[in-house]
Order: C-alpha cells, then sequence, then structure tokens
C-alpha cells in the first residue's frame, strides 16, 4: 500500500495517498477551489494560476493543482484564508482584462467555467480600462474546429490533450507574453480524429465547433444519455436535441470505457438522421423506381414472396444483418430467421469469414475476454488484424495511454503497421490472413528469431499480457490468440469493427450460433433454445459467401437485408451486386438510401437511428450498455425489432414479445451457456477464404482496411466532419514502388478481378512487400470491386500519371 | 317656543343637529351607505374612457409588446444570443442564432437572430426579457391591442416584431463591406472593447489558414484592409464618427 499522507484542508483533517495533489484531495473533502488549467486526465501544469492556496508555512499562496499534498500542514483556501481569496480575485481580474466579454454571442455561455467562476470568485468591478487586445476571429484550425484567441485564457488543456492524449500535436502555444496564443503549425491543419475533445474541456469559449456554431444554449437543449453506435467503443455520449433535432453530442464521462472523451466520428456523426438520403416511408419497387407504400402493403408483398419462397423448397430465403443493430434487434432478428423463417441461413458479418470462425464466436461469449482496463495495465499488448484509430478510435487513446504512462509494449502482427506506427514496438510482419500461425508460434516453445522472438521473451517476461484480434485477422487468429493470453496468464479480446458485431455474437447471428454462446450442432444447446423458440432448423446454415454465391446461381428467392449495405461492404462487390440482382425478393429494412436499396431492393422498410430509440448495445469488451430515446424518428420509422414482430406476425408467427421489457425479459431467460464453449484448437482450422495471396509473381495482395471518416451510411451529411477525413491512399512498400517505378504521389491504377481504384501512392515501409494497403469504403467504388467472387483481393499495379499533387497545380 | 335662548344659536344648534343626524344616517345606516356612494359620485368629474376611440395613455414604463429596435443605419440591434428566451418565466421566446456572413449581415459582430419569436399566447409582459437583452435590442412598447382572433397569429416572428426602418437607414442584411465603411461604434462603451465586426467569415481549413502572430492586432485596429477607416471605438475616445467622415 502506498504510503498515506495526514494533513488539513479549510481546518478538516483528511489523510490521502502520498503525491495527490492538494486539489483533489479539496475535492474529497467537497471543497472546490476554483480552477482553469487544472484536468484530472491531463498532466498538472499550472498555466492559469487561478487554484491559489495558502499554506502553513509557505511564504506566498501555492497552486493547488501542481503541489502535492505534505504531510501535518495546514492548506486554507479562499473559503478561509483572505490571502487565498485575494490571489483568486486578482488572477480572475487578470484573465479578464483582455476577455472580450462577448458572452453574448458565445457558444461557450451559460456552461462556460470562467463565467461560472468569475461570478463565484471574481471581483464585481474590473479596473482595467485601457483597449483590449483583439485578434482576428474566429480563426478555422480545422474544418470543425473554430479557434477565438481573445476569449483563450491560456489554460494550456488542448495543448495538453493533443499532445499527452490523443497524440496529434498540431496544436500548440506560440509566441511569449500577451502575445502568447494557441495556434497551428502553418503548414498543418489540425487533423485528428479526437478534436472535437478540446471542445469540449476548452474552459471560455476559445474553441468552438462549427457544427454547434450559434445552434443553441445549454438551458434550451434536452439531455439524453445515449450510447455512440458507430463502432464497437462503446462510447458514453450526451445527446442534446432541440425541438426534435439533434444539435450536438458530447461525451459523457465513464472512466471504464472512454474516460472522458470520445472520437470526431461519434461526437459530430449523427446528421445522417436527417440526411436527404434517409428512408423515411416504406416503399415498394414498381419497375426502377422505389414508390412510397403503406406499411399494411409492404407487410403483405413479404408474405406473398415469402411464402411463395417457402413453397419453392427449403433453403431459398437467408437472412443478412448488418453489425449496426441494437441487441434487442439482434435477438429478434436472430429468433426470426430461425423460429419465423425456419432458416440458419443467417450472419451478421459483412467479410467472409472462414467457416471455423463460429467455433471461435461461441467460444468468445461467456468468457472473461480483456477489457479497457486489461489494456490500460498490461505491459505487452499484441494487436492482430486491427488498427485501433481507424476502427476503434477509444481502443487506440487506452493503447496510447498505456504506452505512455508505463511504456507499455505494442506488438503488431499482420502486413502493416497503420496508424500503430507511432506507438508499436516491434512489428511481425505476416501475410495477410496468416497472423494466426504467427500467434501460434509465439505461443509455442520453438525458438524464433528477429523480431518475433523478441515479441515472445517479452511475452515470457511480463505478467498478463493482452492480445487483441481485428477483424481482418485470418482464421483461426481467435483461438490462436486465446493461446497466447493464456500461456501468459493475460486477457484476449476479440474486436470487431462495427457497434454491434458483439451483441450480434451474443445474439447467435451466424449461420450455426444460437444466443448465449450456443451451438446449433450441440444437442443440449438446442434443447435449451428450443424451449423458448420452439423447432430449430436440422442443419447449419450457410454464411455470407455461401448466401451470396447461392443466390448469385439462383438458389435464392429472399433475402432479408437488415442495415446492411451488401453492394458496398460485402468483401466482393460483384459477387454481392450479382446476387441481390438475381434474387427474386430483396427486403432490405435500413435507415438511408444505399447502393443495395437504390438499385436492389424490392421491399424498403424504414427503421430508427440510434438516437431515436431505446436498446442495449454491447461494446467490444462484452460490456452491455442501455440508451435512450433522445429524439421522435419520422413519423413512419418503427425499430428494428419491431418491424421483424410485424413480419413474424403477418407470417403467422408469434416472435412471443411485443414490447422492450418483454423482449429483454426473453433474453434473460434464455442466458447464456454455464460454460462456454472451449475454443477450437489452433490445429482444427482451415485457412481462410480470400486470404491467399496470388503467387504468380505479376501481382500484389490487397489489404482492404476501413478508415474511420469514410463514405459510410452514417457519416451521410456531416460535411464538415467529412472534410477531415485522410485522403484515399495506396500504400506500398518501398521495393514494390521501385519495381512498379512508382514514386510517392503518382497516380496508381490498382486493377482488381472485377475492377479497378486510382489512388495516390504512399510508400510506407511498414508494408509487406507484395502487399498494397487501400481503404475499404473511402472511394467512388468500394475496395470490393478489386476482389474476385471468393473475396480474394489481388491486384497488379499500373502508374497512371506521376506526382498527381504537381499536375493538378 | 321660548327657551330663552338666542335665535341666532338655535339656528345654529339646530343646523348642527341637522348635519349630525345626516352623517350619522349616511355613515351608519345600511341604507345611508348605500345612498353615500351614487351622493359622493355626483360630486366628482366623468372618469368613462372612449375606449377605443380615444384611448388614454399608459404609464411611462408601461409593459407592452416587444419589438426589436435597430440602429440608426438599420442594423439590427439583436445578436441572438437567446439571453431573453433564457430569462423568459413563461417559455414564450424562441430564438435561433446564426452566423453574419460577408454578403449578409444583419448585426454587428458575429451572431445574429435567424429566427426570432415571442408566443404571446404565453407571454405574460412581466418584462424580464428585456432586463436580461445586453443589447438594448428587445424593449416593449406601448402597445397593448395585439389580440387576434387565432392562437397561431399570436406567436410574432421577427417580421412583425422589428422597428421600422429608420429614416435614412437601410433594412437588413446589409454588406460587411458597407458597415465597415460607416465605421459606426455600435456599442459605444468605455472600458470594454465592443466586438468588432469580425464574424462568419471563417475560412475554410484547407488550404491551411495562417493563425500566427503575423495577424495579431494588438493596437485595436481592424486588420488592414485599405478602405476601412480605423476602429473608432479608443478608450475615451469619439463614439460617434469624427465631422466630415462618411456616415
Amino acid at each position: 500500500m502506498t504510503e498515506q499522507v495526514t494533513f488539513t484542508i479549510d481546518g478538516q483533517e483528511i489523510t490521502v495517498p502520498k503525491g495527490t495533489l492538494i486539489i483533489r484531495a479539496a475535492e474529497e473533502l467537497g471543497i472546490i477551489v476554483p480552477r482553469f488549467c487544472d484536468h484530472p486526465l491531463l498532466d498538472p501544469v499550472g498555466a492559469c494560476r487561478q487554484c491559489m492556496v495558502e499554506i502553513e508555512g509557505m511564504p506566498k499562496p501555492m497552486m493547488a493543482c501542481t503541489t502535492t499534498v505534505m504531510p501535518d500542514k495546514a492548506v486554507k483556501t479562499h473559503l478561509t484564508s483572505e490571502l487565498a481569496r485575494k490571489g483568486q480575485e486578482g488572477t480572475l481580474e487578470f484573465l479578464l482584462i483582455n476577455h472580450p466579454l462577448d458572452c453574448p454571442m458565445c457558444d461557450k455561455g451559460g456552461e462556460c467555467p470562467l463565467q461560472d467562476q468569475a461570478l463565484a470568485h471574481g471581483s464585481n468591478a474590473s479596473r482595467f480600462i485601457d483597449q483590449k487586445r483583439r485578434y482576428d476571429k474566429p480563426v478555422a484550425v480545422s474544418q470543425q474546429i473554430l479557434l477565438d484567441r481573445e476569449r483563450c485564457v491560456l489554460c494550456a488543456r488542448c495543448t495538453r490533450f493533443s499532445e499527452q492524449i490523443s497524440g496529434d500535436p498540431f496544436i500548440e502555444l506560440f509566441e511569449r507574453g500577451a502575445l502568447e496564443q494557441v495556434a497551428i503549425y502553418e503548414d498543418e491543419p489540425y487533423e485528428s480524429y479526437f478534436s472535437g475533445n478540446v471542445i469540449q474541456i476548452c474552459p471560455v469559449g476559445a474553441l468552438t465547433s462549427t457544427s454547434y456554431r450559434f445552434r443553441a444554449r445549454p438551458f434550451d437543449v434536452v439531455t439524453t444519455p445515449s450510447v455512440c453506435d458507430h463502432c464497437s467503443a462503446g462510447c458514453t455520449l450526451t445527446v442534446q436535441s432541440r425541438r426534435g433535432e439533434i444539435q450536438r453530442q458530447l461525451a459523457r464521462t465513464n472512466m471504464a470505457v472512454n474516460e472522458a472523451w470520445n472520437c470526431d466520428k461519434g461526437r459530430f456523426g449523427f446528421p445522417h438522421l436527417t440526411a436527404a438520403t434517409r428512408i423515411t416511408e416504406p416503399k415498394l419497387r414498381d419497375g426502377d423506381a422505389l414508390v412510397t407504400a403503406s406499411w399494411t402493403d409492404v407487410l403483405r408483398r413479404i408474405r406473398s414472396a415469402v411464402t411463395a419462397a417457402r413453397e419453392a423448397g427449403p433453403g431459398r430465403i437467408a437472412v443478412v444483418t448488418g453489425s449496426r443493430l441494437a441487441d434487442e434487434d439482434a435477438y429478434a432478428a436472430s429468433k426470426y430467421a430461425r423460429a419465423v423463417l425456419g432458416t440458419d441461413d443467417v450472419d451478421h458479418r459483412t467479410r467472409f469469414a472462414p467457416a471455423s470462425e463460429r467455433d471461435e464466436l461461441a467460444g468468445i461469449v461467456g468468457r472473461d475476454t480483456a477489457t479497457y482496463a486489461d489494456v490500460e495495465r498490461a505491459g505487452v499488448i499484441v494487436v492482430a488484424g486491427l488498427d485501433p484509430e481507424e476502427e476503434v478510435p477509444i481502443l487506440h487513446l487506452r493503447l496510447r495511454k498505456a504506452w505512455r504512462n508505463h511504456q507499455a509494449r505494442i506488438v503488431v502482427v499482420g502486413p502493416h503497421l497503420g496508424t500503430l506506427a507511432d506507438l508499436a514496438w516491434r512489428h511481425v510482419v505476416t501475410a495477410p490472413g496468416t497472423e494466426a500461425a504467427v500467434l501460434a508460434q509465439l505461443a509455442g516453445d520453438g525458438p524464433l528469431d528477429g523480431s518475433a522472438g523478441e515479441v515472445a521473451e517479452a511475452l515470457r517476461e511480463v505478467d498478463a499480457p493482452v492480445v487483441l484480434v481485428g477483424e481482418r485477422a485470418g482464421a483461426g487468429s481467435i483461438s490462436a490468440a486465446a493461446a497466447l493470453a493464456a500461456a501468459g496468464d493475460g486477457g484476449v479480446a476479440y474486436v470487431p469493427r462495427r457497434a454491434g458485431a458483439r451483441g450480434a455474437i451474443e445474439a447467435g447471428l451466424a449461420a450455426g450460433l444460437l444466443p448465449g454462446g450456443r451451438r446449433l450442432d450441440d444437442a443440449d444447446d438446442r434443447a435449451a433454445i428450443e424451449e423458448h423458440w420452439g423447432a430449430l432448423p436440422a442443419e447449419r446454415g450457410r454464411d455470407l459467401h455461401a448466401i451470396l454465391t447461392d443466390a448469385a446461381a439462383g438458389r435464392i428467392d429472399v433475402l432479408h437485408l437488415i442495415g446492411v449495405d451488401l453492394a458496398r461492404d460485402a468483401p466482393s462487390a460483384e459477387l454481392a451486386r450479382a446476387a441481390l440482382a438475381k434474387v427474386g425478393t430483396v427486403i432490405v429494412q435500413d435507415l438511408a438510401r444505399t447502393e443495395t436499396v437504390a438499385g436492389f431492393a424490392d421491399v424498403v422498410l424504414p427503421a430508427a437511428g440510434r438516437q431515436e430509440r431505446a436498446g442495449t448495445t454491447t461494446n467490444w469488451e462484452g460490456r452491455r450498455q442501455r440508451f435512450a430515446r433522445a429524439i421522435d424518428g419520422p413519423d413512419l420509422v418503427q425499430e428494428d425489432w419491431e418491424i421483424l414482430v410485424q413480419i413474424a406476425a403477418i407470417l403467422g408467427k408469434d416472435l412471443g414479445f411485443s414490447d422492450l421489457a418483454a423482449l429483454r425479459a426473453e433474453v434473460e431467460r434464455v442466458g447464456r451457456r454455464a460454460t462456454p464453449h472451449p475454443l477450437p484448437t489452433v490445429d482444427e482450422v482451415v485457412p481462410a477464404v480470400g486470404t491467399a495471396a496470388d503467387d504468380d509473381g505479376a501481382g500484389v495482395t490487397v489489404v482492404a482496411r476501413p478508415l474511420l471518416l469514410d463514405h459510410g451510411t452514417m457519416l451521410t451529411g456531416a460535411t464538415d466532419l467529412l472534410a477531415t477525413a485522410r485522403p484515399a491512399t495506396v500504400a506500398l512498400s518501398p521495393a514494390d514502388a521501385a519495381a512498379h517505378d512508382i514514386a510517392a504521389g503518382d497516380l496508381v491504377e490498382v486493377a482488381g478481378a472485377n475492377g479497378s481504384l486510382t489512388l495516390p501512392a504512399v510508400l510506407a515501409p511498414d508494408v509487406l512487400s507484395g502487399t498494397v494497403v487501400v481503404p475499404t469504403n473511402s472511394t467512388d467504388e468500394p475496395a470490393g470491386v478489386l476482389a474476385d467472387r471468393d473475396g480474394r483481393l489481388t491486384a497488379t499495379l499500373t502508374k497512371v500519371s506521376s506526382d498527381a499533387a504537381e499536375e493538378v497545380a | 317656543m321660548d327657551i330663552g335662548l338666542p335665535p341666532a344659536l338655535v339656528t345654529t344648534l339646530t343646523f348642527v343637529v341637522l348635519v349630525v343626524l345626516a352623517w350619522l344616517l349616511l355613515t351608519r345606516s345600511v341604507l345611508g351607505r348605500g345612498f353615500s356612494v351614487p351622493l359622493r359620485n355626483i360630486l366628482r368629474g366623468n372618469e368613462t374612457a372612449q375606449y377605443p376611440e380615444k384611448p388614454r395613455p399608459v404609464a411611462p414604463r408601461f409593459h407592452g409588446r416587444h419589438q426589436l429596435n435597430r440602429y440608426a443605419d438599420g442594423l439590427e440591434k439583436c445578436i441572438g444570443c437567446e439571453l431573453c428566451a433564457w430569462a423568459c418565466p413563461a417559455d414564450a421566446i424562441y430564438v435561433q442564432g446564426a452566423d453574419n456572413t460577408a454578403e449578409a449581415r444583419y448585426s454587428p459582430g458575429e451572431r445574429y437572430a435567424e429566427d426570432y419569436q415571442i408566443n404571446f399566447n404565453r407571454c405574460i409582459l412581466c418584462g424580464l426579457c428585456i432586463e436580461a437583452c445586453p443589447t438594448r435590442a428587445l424593449t416593449m412598447t406601448h402597445d397593448y391591442e395585439f389580440s387576434a382572433p387565432h392562437r397561431r397569429d399570436l406567436v410574432w416572428t421577427k417580421d412583425r416584431l422589428l422597428a421600422p426602418v429608420p429614416p435614412g437607414g437601410d433594412d437588413t442584411p446589409h454588406t460587411d463591406r458597407e458597415v465597415r465603411r460607416r465605421g459606426l461604434n455600435y456599442y459605444g462603451g468605455l472600458a470594454v472593447t465592443p466586438p468588432t465586426l469580425h464574424g462568419g467569415r471563417f475560412k475554410p481549413a484547407a488550404p491551411a489558414p495562417a493563425a500566427r502572430a503575423g495577424e495579431v492586432v494588438p493596437t485595436g485596429e481592424l486588420p488592414a484592409a485599405d478602405e476601412l477607416p480605423p476602429d473608432p471605438a479608443t478608450v475615451g475616445g469619439p463614439t460617434r464618427p469624427e465631422p466630415g467622415r462618411d456616415r
């Protein structure tokens, strides 16, 4: 136990661990010392000089936010010390000398620490009668952040956040004395995925957002707690709406998950709910057009299509759900497919997963997987098939925190480093899809050389390493990672990208999987589920690849898509489009008019968005969080589970619930398997579909990796946010570049099996030679057009023009 | 009857007794108290107001319907800060702020009220809103004749609330250039620097904005633009444009 220190604050005795700051100790007693620069998650700096307290024996007032506790000293705050009170009042007067006091037009007005503390601790009048310092205002430090230097009190919270938390030190303090100011480097715009946080922590109105500019005041917004639906991080949010429209979203403090931060996608990514592409009413296809219909009409159409498909024979109906569903929807969809449609042809993944993954996913549910806290504590963190900053940004902040606080050694296993390049300690280079082999080797006893050897050494040294496996890690990676983590008594976690993926696994939304980590081929599991659902399909169904292949061959009549845009998101766009064109009735239940809806849907059902409904969501840790309804959606939208209940009813079945409480109660009753299924051993796994490299020498293997801000459905309308998106590039190793005579900046045509992308080249030494990295969905055509029908991504590179930038100029 | 008293005294006493009796009758008896009211009012002037033909003047600080004021050049005083809405105990005011742009300037500073509504179905005419107004944009007039046949007509929007354009001024929007050329000091404060005319002009991020000290204007002058006059808001200086300068 750490050493304890006892002293008094305003006469009250308190005992805290040695090294505690006086301001924190005072908080424990409920004494709030005014402060601007102090933030519990940032390093102390003592920039604003507001938190003066008097300490016995010290000649001058001391800063409570930088002074640690001292034994037996008497600390007096402004409540009991005239010296401290007068000092604080004087500091406030100084801070307000150059503050423009344009509170009425400032977005921070009403929730401004400077306003509040000037009222609580400041003097009534200022003695300053001269001209105030003036700057041009506001300056756009990025498309979504505006800087007003006149209002700044130079607390350095934003610059410390950028440097210490997000690691994008584009924003800095420049100049000295009266001219000291926050600014950005001249040549580099402030491009960070976490830039919105500086708005929230700014204690004055110096940093404001373009999207919330002059929109509302704190008193006239309705505040609702919510959980972000953009990725599997599960950040808690505060949604603020006015007159039924979302005005802004803020990070809600939850130390176990997102601490006090969130990413810009979660903060600014809500305009899709009101975008022009939003589906607001049911529609039916009439020729090339989708025409508005009533709910009764669309339900009848679904009934006739499903009835006809059933009569045509078994296996002619399939359900594909995206991974954006809330847990309740996922459960309803799982039950709907099995108990109503009588099919196990269901998949929540938008990738062609290896068949063995079903057993791995079943094994994860109910197992103690790694959490954010484990990541923060771990000495060694192995990351395979995952680019945290692009996929789960808050996890990236945790990795960075571990790296910064105790020099955690971050090991990347995969064909490239991605955004972990700055943090990674070692990079174990593997061909795409072969991560499992490396993880198995690291866990084994065999001698290893190179960086793998060092990693194995490091893993043996530390307690509780953490192994994180993403969606792009090849077949068997989860099992191999679990074995590796178990060898070091550490934690493992499967980190999917989308918000509903973990919830979908829990609900059994994959062929052969049942709710609660149960398997269709296990007699006990079947019996447990049949008790609630009735008879289950006898055979294990098809996964996405098989569904699409059979659909393209005309063996599927009805395809029910829930929140998934297969035409863009499927690994093989060609196969997906062929399949969607061939299927007789494509039922799409979605938020927005996606490519799938516009081009292929026969029946369109409008669904409610996250902020328009209540529900539960499970993040990658397996942590369940409830969210509340913040606004009303368009009149005719319904929640996904409600739609399924109605479809079931018109098909003559009862899903067994008609409200959220009953649904939740049933999920509770079904529960999880008592003991999780064991994860398959590593040698049981088969090579992944769609990742084998083309070895004829001419082509390169393509790794398609999603960027955080891309052409995703849920980013429509967020123009300021999208303006900060990272550019789409093709990253290739210098060796490959030399072989193809490509220089950085050249426009390169990446020609795949069914299409090509033309992108500027970036030379990246961390990329495995023979491999190029392209963004999944940042181009007009998705990277899926490069793939063949098995989802294999191979391509040839052709230089189109040299140095695109120069040509444009 | 002679009781040996002088007749003058008898007359006086008789009068006194009669007066006392009349007073007692009027004040003590029910009937008397009833008659005393018309009797008193017979002596008073006519109280009937000839409304609506001749409405009476109201008290100088009467709380009538609201008005959104303008500066002499026609710019709106309202900056859309919503403090009136905040102060309103009846939740009768709705304000939506927006950005002034270089082409369309409605008020000095960065912000103006894009939408401004007072719902007189709800308004209790308490006047807290006008006390909250930081620019004296919102004041109350002496007009109280604003009943309407429909509730909807009692929601007053900006077009009805705005004061008429003063003679010589122009209706909003103005262009930023015009406003700068006039060089008026809209706030007229001494110790407090008025908010500059800048606003709604933030440039997009690309190319990277230069935010370095080269742009610092510590002297209180607006950033250099050839046609701009010096900022008149210097301490203790004239709050009106100097004679001879373009209005």
